[in-house]
């Protein structure tokens, strides 16, 4: 995907990991806003309106989710959190937040390209309920509830549809367990994780090959699942 | 002023003007506010008052003086002018003054400078006071205690015959007694305590202390006397069943007597109703006696004595075997309402000793304070029938309630606690709340739970909130709390104890663990931060003047070696959240698939090269665990299995499931373990499988698999496996039922 047009604010304080990033961001064609505080982020976001915001979780003056609560007041732009890999409760703070995709320190700047660009295409078509999702042979239509794989027909339950297109309206991002929680079995729900697990459990065993090495629901450990389907990617 | 302030003040300092001169004082106004001096002369500060507090006053002082002498004589080694082993008994009955009694007992033991000991005999009499007065005996026998005595209840059926027994064993001297409340007559019929005590004592002083009239307990009306003589109950609530049966047996008796009736004569006729009414009285008690008696008596006249069919009775003779029936009745009921009595009282004390030997039993069987709290409430709120909670201080010595944690909480748990009382006596080391000196208002009482090594410091407070507050209140009763709560602190102090050797241990091998760390890391730190710097700088300084695959090679040792170093600090990192607690477990329940596929998925690149295969049927559709943790073991082992392994080998992962555990199994057909090897020494830190060199890593992996396991409950061995290749089995305890997830009812 070209990218020429696209402005990406970095929000970290620190300097070095700003600049990897600015050089490589450059390089890949983005024009990229820097701010070191999360004040100085939500400044930033505001004046200049970026297609995208790099936020780290990190910040010596606001927790990463308020910050990402502040943009979602005025703003659906994209926003991709960076974090250290034991700060889970902070990842998942941020997601519920709105904040779209997390990426864990230390990362590979091909898998940081890839979620920023998932994210942007995410924003130019945003996922729709009546969409198609295609994971292998099997085709799933959320619209009209209609499966239908090599064998044939296949038979989803209301709730496994409804956890479908919540995991389609996610696509290619994560979906944290309470996100999935309200949006399938409502508010009252949240603090039941297990209710999403036999599920997710069901979806498996009916659309991967191998339910133990998932090629399209993928358990992101500890924070909620990603589903990818063939046309991501 | 209480009496226990002016027993403990250092210095009394006594200022004394005649009663005249302080009226004089008063109307002065120095004293007192102007306005408030006539009512204050007219109301307490009347001459006669004012004499007595006078009295009070020097005769305090005049006794504090006498105590100073006696040190003085103690540490000048002057000795004692009196004979040495005085010891003073004060007997309270049924009808004495406590009051009084106990404040002369300590004057009499004060001026005697002798222990001094106030006994209660719970009589079958006492037993029948109303609740309020017993509870007035209780509030004597606290008194006694403030004032130093010690205070013992004893159970039998004469106070005499108890008192003295007791006196004798415990080598009393003097004995001190209420005055006897019957006079003349009665007196002679019924004698007292007093008299029964002078009849079987020899060689003890017996005082008798006279009670003013105005202090003489009120005696229970008459009525409610006679309504507790006849529900007296032989045991449990329901007794008008015993009444029934009583009626019954005296009717059963009446057939017997009529049918038999031409065959025998009329005196032995009278022998089978007395026989009934000895049987019914053995039987039911008091209540039920008198009612065969009454009943007897009646039958017997109508059926028996001329003229037959009408109450009129003919022969005078006949009232006397009336009186005879209706008397033997009665005194057999009486007794027998006494031995049983007596023999509630003995097995109520049985049973407590046997739940104190109970609780003492299970807490010496049992390690960590938070599970012997919780068998102590169990036996104490069983008990003393109460709502008892242990709360235990954290490291700050700030008292909590027991965390969830901990299991879920007794039936017996008090929950409504006030935690800043409880705080109070966890600083003070004093008890505090219901029948205390502190807050004695209060509905539940607090004691400490203090160590016998001061070091320990306060281990805890005991808090109980009894149904009934007598439970508590009565002296016999609260030396049993005592007890319970010492057996508690003795059982928590052997805890803490261990606790604190096992951490010493812990601080050593965590001493020795850290320089093994230092060591460690030094070495693969340094390595590839030198591989890194190197190739770094050599890209800055010469780049242009590498070719592309120079560079991209420097590139890639770059990459490969801070992914390396990556590992290390993270690796570090795990163990030292673990091992510090910081990282608690959070347990879900999680299909065990997600954890394999996720851990999977994050080695998807290393993994490539190896044929993986899961087998996971077997286990249940959810296991509970730490998702996380859990993922972060999986990912431990296959790791270390793709790095010894060559690339092509077969990694397998099976789950089992035991009976309440579930196992899951990495094994791989790669070279195994080392000879020389013993599999389990590999979950120490800093063990490595190979020597140093060519495989990167600590040897902290398996060390954080063993600890994640642990933390679940479980455990992580290593064995060989036959056909060659490591084999790794975890296991998993699953005791709890998995949570059910409503089913849709329709399916599309």
């Amino acid at each position: 995907m070209t990218s020429a047009a696209h402005a990406v604010l970095v929000v970290d304080d620190d300097p070095q990991l700003r600049r990897l990033l600015r050089t490589t961001l450059d390089a890949q064609g983005f024009r990229v806003i820097e701010a070191e505080t999360a004040r100085r982020g939500l400044i930033e976001a505001a004046s200049h309106k970026p297609d995208l915001v790099i936020l780290d979780l990190g910040l010596p003056d606001a927790e990463g989710h308020t910050v990402v609560r502040g943009i979602r007041e005025w703003s659906s732009m994209p926003i991709v959190v960076l974090s250290a890999r034991v700060d889970e409760q902070q990842k998942i703070a941020a997601l519920d937040a709105g904040a779209d995709d997390y990426v864990t320190k230390p990362f590979t700047v091909g898998e940081l390209l890839a979620r920023i660009r998932s994210a942007l295409r995410r924003a130019v078509q945003p996922a729709e309920a009546g969409e198609r999702l295609q994971f292998g042979e099997m085709q799933i239509d959320l619209a009209h509830r209609h499966a239908r794989g090599l064998q044939g027909e296949i038979h989803f339950t209301p709730i496994e549809y409804r956890l479908l297109a919540a995991l389609a309206r996610h696509r290619g991002a994560v979906a944290t367990q309470r996100q999935l929680l309200r949006e399938v079995w409502g508010p009252d729900h949240v603090d039941q994780p297990h209710y999403l697990r036999v599920y997710m459990k069901q979806l498996r065993a009916k659309i991967e090959p191998d339910p133990a090495q998932p090629r399209y629901l993928l358990t992101e450990i500890g924070i909620g699942y990603r589903l990818l389907s063939d046309r991501d990617d | 002023m209480p009496d226990t302030v002016f027993e403990s003040a250092d210095e009394v300092e006594l200022i004394d003007l005649p009663p005249e001169d302080l009226l004089q004082r008063l109307r002065e106004g120095k004293v007192y506010v102007p306005e408030r001096v006539r009512v204050a002369i007219d109301n307490f500060f009347r001459k006669g008052n004012l004499i007595a507090l006078r009295e009070l006053a020097l005769r305090k002082t005049a006794e504090r003086v006498d105590v100073a002498m006696d040190r003085y004589r103690a540490t000048e080694g002057i000795g004692a002018p009196w004979a040495a082993g005085e010891r003073v008994l004060i007997g309270i009955g049924p009808r004495s003054d406590g009051e009084t009694l106990v404040r002369a007992g300590k004057r009499l033991a004060a001026a005697l400078h002798a222990p001094w000991i106030v006994v209660y005999v719970e009589t079958p009499d006492l037993i029948r006071l109303p609740e309020a007065e017993r509870n007035r005996r209780i509030a004597w026998l606290r008194l006694a205690e403030t004032l130093g005595a010690e205070t013992v209840t004893l159970g039998g059926h004469s106070a005499a015959a108890e008192l003295t027994s007791y006196a004798k064993t415990r080598n009393v001297t003097r004995l001190l007694l209420g005055e006897p409340s019957r006079a003349g007559v009665a007196r002679w019929l019924r004698p007292s305590t007093v008299d029964q005590v002078l009849a079987r004592l020899r060689g003890i002083d017996v005082t008798v202390v006279k009670t003013t009239e105005a202090m003489r307990i009120a005696r229970s009306p008459l009525l409610a006397r006679s309504a507790a003589f006849l529900a007296a109950p032989p045991s449990g609530k329901r007794r008008w069943p015993s009444y029934a049966w009583t009626t019954a047996a005296v009717a059963l008796t009446s057939v017997l007597a009529w049918v038999t009736d031409p065959l025998i004569n009329d005196t032995n006729t009278v022998m089978l109703f007395l026989v009934a009414i000895v049987l019914l009285a053995w039987r039911f008690g008091r209540g039920p006696a008198a009612l065969a008696s009454a009943l007897s008596v009646l039958v017997y006249n109508f059926l028996f004595v001329e003229p037959r069919h009408s109450f009129e009775v003919a022969d005078g003779q006949f009232l006397i075997t009336f009186a005879v029936m209706l008397l033997v009745g009665m005194l057999i009921g009486q007794l027998m309402a006494s031995v049983r009595l007596q023999a509630r009282v003995a097995g109520h004390r049985e049973r407590r000793t046997a739940l104190l030997y109970a609780m003492t039993r299970e807490l010496a069987a049992m390690r960590g304070a938070s599970s012997m709290a919780r068998a102590a409430v169990r036996h104490i709120g069983e008990v003393f029938e109460a709502q008892v909670v242990v709360l235990l201080p954290d490291e700050f010595g700030r008292l909590g309630y027991p965390r969830a944690s901990d299991g879920a909480p007794e039936p017996a748990s008090l929950r409504g606690a006030d935690l800043s009382v409880a705080q109070w006596v966890q600083d003070h080391g004093q008890p505090a709340g219901l029948g205390t000196d502190t807050l004695p208002a209060a509905a539940a009482r607090y004691l400490p739970l203090k160590a016998s090594d001061a070091k320990l410091g306060q281990l805890g407070v005991l808090a109980v909130l009894p149904a009934n507050p007598r439970r508590v209140l009565l002296p016999e009763a609260a030396h049993l709390l005592d007890t319970f709560a010492a057996q508690l602190a003795l059982a928590l102090e052997r805890s803490s104890l261990a606790e604190r050797a096992q951490s010493a241990a812990v601080a050593a091998e965590s001493e020795a663990v850290r320089n093994s760390l230092l060591a460690a890391v030094s070495h693969d730190m340094r390595t590839p931060l030198a591989v890194i710097g190197g190739a770094a700088s050599s890209l800055v300084e010469a780049g242009s003047q590498l070719d592309d695959d120079a560079r991209r090679d420097l590139a890639q040792t770059i990459v490969e070696e801070s992914a390396q170093m990556t590992q290390l600090v993270s690796n570090v990192l795990d163990m030292t959240r673990l091992e510090s607690g910081l990282a608690a477990i959070r347990p879900e329940w999680v299909p065990l698939e997600e954890v394999v596929g996720s851990a999977l998925r994050r080695l998807q690149r290393p993994l490539a090269q190896h044929r993986v295969s899961t087998h996971l049927d077997e286990a249940p559709a959810l296991i509970l665990g730490d998702p996380v943790l859990l993922e972060q073991l999986l990912f431990n082992l296959l790791e270390n299995a793709s790095k010894y392994t060559a690339a092509g080998s077969h990694i397998s992962i099976t789950a089992r499931q035991g009976f309440d555990e579930v196992e899951l199994l990495v094994a791989d057909d790669g070279p195994g373990f080392a000879p020389d090897i013993e599999p389990d020494s590999l979950f120490g830190k800093f063990q490595r499988g190979r020597a140093e060199g060519a495989i990167g890593g600590v040897g902290l992996g398996l060390a954080i698999c063993r600890a994640i396991a642990r933390a679940h409950g479980g455990d992580i061995r290593a064995e060989r496996r036959p056909a060659g290749g490591a084999l790794f089995v975890t296991t998993l305890p699953q005791e709890a039922e998995a949570p059910a997830v409503p089913r849709e009812t329709s399916v599309e």
